[in-house]
């Protein structure tokens, strides 16, 4: 027996991304952020894109080129303050936000991935991000349902791969990128180094490879992964 | 205020340290303080802030500054790192305030018309850790009292605070309201009491200053 190899062109990968598709993007601020990938989708035009996604970058970085380049309808997200963009798209109404409390969002996607329907929490109850939510007694507290996230692709940034998409994340890039890579109907991870089978000890494997459809070999890292400079 | 606040920071604690003013806080512990300093991002155990000389680029804090790690940190992902937040393993936060209320509210995420840009993981925070502390300068740029009787703006999360340090005092929150512990020196209570929006307990002999 041998694991699948599902390694695949950045153009081929994104390709699978259509008109109006949902798409979650890994990445907290810089870290973890799918940069190449976007590049592609930026590259490929996709319109009417649902971005789910922890923060909006900072311009000039990921998301901003996809707002940039008029392809993002709706945005799902936690903090978009670092994006001038993104606000002043949000104001004037070209393109709708959704905000989640972080931990959150987290447990919404992870439950995607995990094939519930949602999660019952307390959290922001008591703000207007519970307007319109669902109300529920468990267990004799109050608590409101918050519906579970997927999306038709997750774009993932991972440190190293495997050819069958076992994938390692460093440090804070981990973030949101194991718990989007559950949590989309197919899955694409841009890796920095890709290894042959074996290459990843199975103890070193923080998303299993049966999550990710497609393994992309990152071309170099490029100027938005780098240190940045305020 | 940020070398007093840091004195409420116990030998032992999780703690974490919300963007601006809290995050100077973390100056003044001595190097070999026992404290677990955890950020919204994925790590507990956060080592000094780096030069971008020396920084790794994927090894920062929620405010997006390069931090390092220390001997015992862990990093996990964005639902663990939130996990820890809503089981009551933070036992403390700093936060920053736009306005507190004599109940406790706090709102520090949205200006409606000026400043939208969500609320990030603070609601989380504020509503979930043991301890809740503000760091905030005692009125506005327009000299407008952060501590009211109610919040004006949209809250955070409900009956959160228990302590604000501001630049003239530490007050307390407690079911009676706004109480004074603390002056800071040269200021009176009368002037700490002018500043606020809201009745001030002086509670009976001298406040001792910091």
């Amino acid at each position: 027996m041998r694991l699948p190899d599902k390694t695949s062109t950045m153009s081929e990968a994104v390709a699978h991304i259509t008109d109006g598709a949902t798409v979650m993007l890994g990445g907290f601020g810089v870290p973890g952020t799918p940069f190449s990938l976007i590049r592609e989708l930026v590259r490929q035009g996709q319109t009417g894109l649902t971005i789910i996604k922890n923060d909006a970058n900072e311009k000039g970085m990921g998301v901003d080129h996809l707002l940039a380049n008029g392809q993002v309808a709706r945005l799902i997200t936690t903090h978009i303050g670092l994006n001038p963009r993104a606000v002043a798209m949000m104001n004037a109404g070209e393109i709708e936000v959704e905000f989640c409390a972080q931990g959150i969002l987290a447990e919404r996607v992870r439950a995607g991935g995990a094939g519930l329907a949602g999660i019952v929490t307390d959290i922001a109850m008591e703000t207007e991000l519970a307007n319109g939510k669902m109300r529920i007694e468990v267990k004799g507290a109050a608590g409101m349902v918050e519906t579970a996230l997927t999306a038709d692709v997750a774009l993932i940034h991972a440190a190293r791969a495997d050819v069958f998409g076992n994938l390692g994340y460093d440090a804070t890039a981990r973030n949101f990128n194991p718990l989007m890579a559950m949590a989309a109907g197919r899955v694409i991870a841009e890796a920095e180094t890709v290894l042959p089978l074996g290459g990843l000890e199975p103890d070193a494997v923080h998303t299993p490879g049966p999550f990710v459809d497609h393994v992309v070999a990152m071309a170099g890292i490029s100027e938005e992964y780098e240190i940045v400079r305020r | 205020m940020t070398a007093r606040a840091a004195r409420e920071i116990a030998p032992g604690m999780v703690v974490n340290l919300g963007i601006g003013l809290p995050t100077k806080v973390v100056d003044h512990l001595a190097a070999d303080f026992p404290v677990c300093l955890h950020t919204e991002n994925g790590l507990s155990g956060i080592g000094p802030t780096l030069a971008p000389e020396h920084a790794d680029r994927n090894l920062i804090d929620a405010g997006g500054a390069y931090v390092s790690t220390v001997p015992g940190s862990a990093f996990f992902d964005s639902a663990v790192s939130f996990a820890l937040v809503r089981s009551g393993r933070l036992d403390l936060t700093m936060l920053g305030a736009f306005e507190v209320a004599e109940t406790g509210d706090l709102a520090n995420w949205k200006i409606p018309g000026r400043f939208s840009p969500g609320a990030g993981g603070g609601i989380e925070l504020a509503q979930k850790a043991r301890r809740v502390v503000v760091l905030t300068t005692h009125v506005d740029r327009d000299g407008v009292p952060k501590l009211r009787r109610a919040c004006t703006l949209p809250v955070t999360a409900r009956r959160c605070v228990d302590r604000v340090f501001t630049d003239m005092a530490v007050i307390d929150v407690t079911r009676a309201g706004f109480v004074l512990r603390e002056l800071a020196e040269g200021v009176s209570f009368a002037d700490v009491a002018a500043a606020t929006d809201a009745p001030l307990a002086r509670p009976k002999g001298e406040i001792p200053r910091f």
